[in-house]
């Protein structure tokens, strides 16, 4: 209104009806982006305030240690992030390439009558809840994969090679390797569906130019679309990325649970998210109760940071185009 | 000014929200019967199949969330519900300190469950040191000498022992360690609903250690005895405080409880672990009830107390059927008796059982 007022009177009368809507349509975006904010400094302060005596207490070894024990209340965050950030990572590079062949598919080779009913498959997949996917993953995955995957690689591993290395471990389905791939399995509709999204805004003439210069499906792909795409493509990444480390169910149900550091492919380990679930509901002593708010904080932060670095690769791609 | 009221609206909004959240569990004052309770997932079934039952027959309805022993105590405490149930019952001075009454309601027990290609249900014999051994990952194949020792006649595999505990916190661990920190010196582990397992893998609720011990040859797991039973899992056989091996059943159970003393358990806080008696199975628990000692609203302690009391005197055929043990009737004389604490605020008890 002050900016109404303060304006000539001879402005006003001849301002058309619709500008009053324009200001309260202004206002209420301004609103909603502002309550978002708040929001989530709100959720940062609290988790502050509810992480604080944990991380008080242990100081800077809460992220440097890994050990987590609830009857001497001694805990350290080492163990779940590094679980958090190699399932993530591993989840991430298994679905990308299906993912990006996945919507290289749909927009490029798909025969039309198919396009609309894979394309709806893939949607559906990413409304699937995540405990479906763990109770999927632990009573119809995990025996498939001990059979098929882990006992023959266990196998054919020679003593002292590498491969025995990132095998041992129990061959019953669990553990990282597992709960990776049910996280890319997760991750991968979202990607593919925005990277297909993202692959239709390429102008039809610039793709339809390069095929009359004589250029193969690949080649358009390659050197056309892809470029063109770059940096929404990275958007989608981080959007999957960013799913993938705060996925809670379906990784508690296979990934082991086992406190400290994973030493291997097979071997059980946790996320952060999965210690939450795991333990807050039983968490009695503050400490302990403590210790997993300042996890969440820990969480907050790697998501965070992670989307902050995607928004900057961003803003660097768009400078340079 | 839009601009500026619109923020200062929303920004109250939001802080009505923050400050709303913690009071929207508090249940509806108004009503009277109408009694709300959390916490312990073990007893859950039965306490929704109890205010069934109740509620047709006298109208006395419960809503009970079961968010677990930890939430159950904490809710308790905080005041949010009317009374707040846990597998790991609070000690005496806690219980003191903190203004509350404590009684155990029925009871369950933690069962050793394994996978031995070659091994019937009922076959494999443990003592409390061995699985102590077994779970620091001291005894780390069947085929050890250890195992041999307690199962003379039974023919071992040569597998690896893969340790299934579970991953989420739970009564469940609680009682299995504590007794293996009762049994066994060298598990120096602790005991608690979450500990630091020295070795093994993790499965989230019984479900969870139940399809980890299945799809793996080798392993061994402890769960609910109602989990085993239904599930038709191989169970192992405990020795017990008296020497002998006893199988996992509502009267080895019950032989627990009517070995134990609980004249001389302050507040009922008793574990019935390793209790004297030549068929008491070794890893028994009780679940129980949390109530403030002094009730600010006498209604509503007097209504919680009825629907136990009714519980005590109707409910043992459900909890049997449903796999779980009912208490001795010494007990819940016991308990009754233990109920005239529970005053409102002119000091009187709020409930006198019939």
């Amino acid at each position: 209104m002050t900016a109404v007022v303060s304006s000539p009177s001879a402005t006003r009368r001849a301002q058309p009806r619709g500008a009053t809507i324009a200001k309260v349509f202004e206002g209420l975006c301004f609103a909603a982006a502002t309550a978002l904010l708040a929001a989530l400094g709100g959720l940062l302060v609290a988790l502050l305030i509810g992480g604080w005596p944990a991380l008080r207490r242990f100081g800077f070894g809460f992220f440097t240690t890994s050990a987590w024990n609830p009857v001497t209340d001694v805990y350290g965050a080492a163990g779940p992030v590094v679980g958090t950030l190699v399932t993530s990572a591993l989840a991430l590079a298994l679905a990308l390439p299906v993912a990006g062949g996945v919507a290289f598919f749909l927009t490029e080779l798909c025969p039309a009558p198919l396009r609309r009913p894979i394309g709806t498959a893939v949607e559906l997949l990413a409304g699937i809840p995540s405990i479906v996917y763990g109770m999927w993953g632990l009573f119809v995955f995990a025996p498939m994969f001990s059979k098929f995957v882990q006992l023959p690689l266990m196998m054919a591993a020679k003593p002292g090679s590498l491969l025995e290395k990132l095998t041992v471990g129990v061959p019953n389905g669990s553990g990282i390797l597992s709960a990776s791939i049910i996280l890319a399995i997760m991750i991968l509709p979202f990607m593919a569906a925005t990277l297909r999204e993202l692959l239709l805004t390429v102008p039809a003439a610039v793709r339809e130019s390069a095929y009359g210069l004589g250029a193969t499906t690949a080649e358009v792909v390659m050197s056309v679309t892809l470029p063109y795409v770059r940096g929404g493509a990275i958007g989608a990444v981080m959007l999957g990325l960013g799913r993938a480390l705060g996925e809670t169910m379906a990784v508690t149900f296979i990934i082991g649970n086992a406190h400290g550091f994973p030493k291997s492919l097979f071997d059980s380990g946790s996320t952060i998210a999965s210690t939450i679930a795991n333990e807050f509901t039983e968490a009695t002593s503050p400490v302990h109760t403590s210790a997993l708010i300042a996890l969440g904080l820990v969480l907050f932060v790697i998501t965070f940071t992670v989307l902050a670095l995607a928004r900057l690769l961003l803003r660097r791609q768009e400078s340079r185009l | 000014m839009i601009r500026t009221i619109l923020v200062a609206l929303t920004a109250s909004l939001a802080l009505a929200a923050c400050s709303g959240g913690d009071k929207a569990k508090t249940p509806a004052a108004s009503g009277g019967v109408a009694i709300s309770g959390a916490g312990a997932t073990f007893p859950a079934p039965l306490y929704a199949k109890w205010a069934e039952t109740q509620k047709a027959e006298t109208g006395l309805a419960l809503n009970y969330q079961a968010i677990g022993s930890g939430g159950g105590i904490k809710q308790i405490k905080a005041g949010t519900v009317a009374f707040g149930a846990t597998d790991k019952p609070l000690k005496a001075d806690e219980l003191t300190q903190a203004g509350l009454v404590q009684f155990p309601t029925v009871m369950g027990g933690v069962v050793p469950v394994a996978n031995l290609p070659g091994v019937a249900k009922g076959q494999l014999k443990l003592t409390g040191p061995l699985l102590a051994d077994i779970y620091l990952g001291k005894v780390a194949k069947w085929s050890d000498p250890a195992v041999a020792a307690v199962n003379p006649g039974v023919k071992l595999p040569n597998l690896a022992i893969t340790v299934v505990h579970r991953s989420d916190g739970s009564g469940t661990s609680f009682l299995f360690t504590s007794y293996l920190t009762q049994v066994a010196p060298q598990w120096t582990v602790g005991a608690s609903d979450s500990v630091a397992w020295p070795t093994g893998l993790g499965g989230k609720g019984n479900d969870g250690v139940a399809a980890f011990v299945k799809q793996t040859p080798g392993a061994i797991g402890y769960v609910e005895y109602a989990y085993a039973k239904q599930n038709d899992m191989t169970y192992a056989l405990m020795q017990n405080a008296a020497g002998a091996f006893v199988i996992p059943a509502a009267d080895s159970f019950a032989a627990a409880a009517a070995g134990a003393d609980w004249s001389k358990a302050p507040g009922f806080y008793l574990l019935l672990l390793n209790q004297p008696g030549q068929n008491a199975w070794p890893i028994t628990g009780a679940t129980f009830i949390l109530l403030h000692a002094k009730q600010a609203d006498p209604a509503k302690g007097q209504s919680v107390l009825k629907f136990f009391d009714w519980a005590y005197a109707k409910g043992d055929a459900t909890a049997q059927s449903l796999d779980y043990v009912p208490l001795p009737a010494d007990l819940k004389a016991r308990v009754r008796q233990s109920w005239s604490a529970v005053t409102g605020p002119d000091g009187k008890p709020v409930y006198v059982a019939p």
